[in-house]
């Protein structure tokens, strides 16, 4: 039985949005290399929409389809509407992740909300709804990472 | 697909067709209890017997009734590591052990730990390696277990272990070796290696899963894991599950007749394939000895990608390979054994494990040097520690 769902496995053979911005209006890091999964956002905003997002990612099968799924959901929308992907709605979207891999390497929204709240502060503005998690805040008991 | 190449055999190897042969009679056949004293009985204790005897010459053991067959080489490390610390503790409440034992061990001493006993674990070099020096300044007088493996699964170092069992025969203890990962692959012999158990599992050498064994010499006490009846001298109750014994005992044979031919092979398929994987793809290192290793292993580190995303795209190149990578695991934890050897958490999420074996041809060896390097390349174009490197790298 494969461990991945075929939309995973979709997203993980055929990455979208792969790449950097070099003008990026912003950019959000999130992930250490002792968790396995180290993801970078990077964001291109035109009339408080998400022209482009781009990513790059050292890490999982698992981590290679967030983010690219991430990238997808979140182009084209308004900021207002990007605070509100969460990394559940990412993973459902994905069809499901493994119970293992739902705290390590599901942080694609977390890395985009970073870039967004980067671009934020440099315009010294106030995006409804944006949290930025903390890595550490996962309501697991058994943290590996 | 194009390829079907399967370099994962210390993960398992498949089951020879003259050990499946040997097998099949006794599952609908030959079918009796080979406890009771009838023509049933009889013909079955004859076949374990024949097995036992077979398995003691694959590790050069002169009494056949030293060997205890288990089911695997997990319930052979508890049965040794647990087995014999309790039956010593009127002597001492103390166990060495190394800090890259298979999990078996490992984890059986920390019960230990829980039970009351000491644990002290003696590090490796970058190599893997166990110093027979770090052994000896650990013995004290209340010592009663050493167990080191002969090879480790993960980076195919081989120990000195003859050396390590001197150290400990000097001070009085006595000395276990996990084989798992060598017996059928080297010459293995207990009495030249100086050890008092060794730990064997029959599907690492051609033989069926859920065969093990663990040969302890005559006059060490072991306390049985298991209550129950005298199969196996009381030391391991439950009725013996004889196709796989069988199995083991015919693989044991023919491991022992083409060994030479085999190491023989498998070195020339391994270093083909270190030559090729290191020349091909740069930033990768080789985990475990250069020299003192396995010879159907090759394991590496390739840095700036992690590895189960490698080997899923190996996978959709029909390449079947290990990973100690944290990701690949289901604890989600770096390999303990590439910790041990001192190499970062960063480096250790790269880590590619391939074990050659009877069914590996050069050509399936040229086929996954082929195949890994754009592989590589196209997770490093994705890995934003790679940018970071180029950055780093144009900014000197």
């Amino acid at each position: 039985m494969p461990v991945y769902s075929d939309k995973v496995m979709d997203h993980f053979m055929k990455p979208r949005n792969v790449g950097e911005i070099a003008d990026a209006d912003g950019v959000g890091e999130v992930g250490n290399p002792v968790c396995g999964d180290m993801m970078t956002f990077y964001i291109k905003v035109r009339d408080g929409k998400l022209e482009d997002v781009k990513f790059k990612t050292f890490g999982c099968g698992a981590a290679i389809a967030v983010s690219s799924m991430v990238s997808e959901m979140a182009i084209g929308k308004t900021l207002d509407e990007a605070a509100k992907i969460t990394n559940q709605s990412v993973a459902q979207e994905l069809g499901g992740l493994p119970k293992n891999k739902m705290h390590c390497s599901n942080l694609g929204a977390s890395a985009l909300h970073k870039a967004i709240k980067d671009y934020a502060d440099k315009k010294g503005i106030k995006i409804e709804g944006l949290q930025v998690e903390e890595e550490e805040e996962h309501e697991d008991g058994e943290k590996t990472c | 697909m194009t390829g079907r190449v399967y370099l994962d055999y210390a993960a398992t190897t498949p089951v020879l067709p003259e050990v499946l042969q040997a097998m099949l009679p006794y599952f609908s056949e030959v079918y009796g209890n080979p406890l009771l004293i009838h023509e049933w009985g009889d013909r079955v204790r004859q076949a374990i017997e024949e097995a036992r005897a077979k398995t003691a010459t694959l590790i050069g053991a002169a009494r056949p009734e030293e060997i205890i067959f288990t089911s695997s080489g997990t319930e052979s490390n508890n049965m040794a590591v647990k087995g014999i610390a309790l039956g010593r503790q009127d002597k001492g409440k103390h166990i060495i052990v190394s800090d890259i034992e298979h999990f078996s061990v490992l984890h059986s001493a920390r019960t230990l730990q829980k039970a009351g006993f000491e644990v002290t674990t003696v590090p490796v070099d970058k190599n893997g390696v166990v110093s027979p020096d770090d052994v000896a300044r650990s013995l004290r007088k209340d010592t009663v277990l050493v167990s080191v493996m002969h090879a480790n699964g993960e980076v195919g170092t081989v120990q000195p272990i003859k050396e390590i069992a001197g150290k400990v025969k000097e001070a009085g203890a006595i000395f276990h070796t996990d084989a798992v990962a060598s017996v059928g692959i080297l010459p293995v012999n207990v009495a030249e290696l100086g050890v008092d158990a060794l730990s064997m599992a029959a599907n690492q050498f051609y033989g069926p899963k859920g065969a093990g064994a663990l040969w302890v010499r005559r006059g060490v006490r072991l306390l049985p894991l298991m209550d129950g009846g005298v199969q196996e001298d009381g030391r391991r109750p439950g009725t013996e599950n004889v196709p796989a014994i069988v199995g083991m005992g015919k693989a044991a044979e023919i491991a022992r007749k083409e060994m030479a031919e085999r190491a023989a092979k498998f070195t020339t398929l391994r270093d083909r394939l270190i030559q090729g994987v290191l020349s091909k793809v740069p930033y990768t290192i080789l985990t475990g000895h250069p020299t003192q290793r396995l010879p159907n292993h090759a394991s590496f580190c390739i840095e700036f990608i992690e590895g189960e995303a490698m080997l899923m795209l190996l996978s959709s190149q029909g390449v079947a390979v290990s990973s100690g990578s944290a990701c690949t695991s289901r604890a989600l934890k770096a390999s303990h054994v590439l910790i041990a050897m001192g190499l970062s958490h960063e480096i250790a999420q790269g880590s590619l494990m391939c074990t050659v074996g009877l069914g590996t041809s050069e050509a399936d060896i040229d086929y996954v040097v082929e195949t890994l390097p754009p592989i590589i390349t196209r997770l490093r174009e994705m890995s934003p520690l790679w940018a970071k490197h180029l950055k780093q790298g144009k900014g000197e």
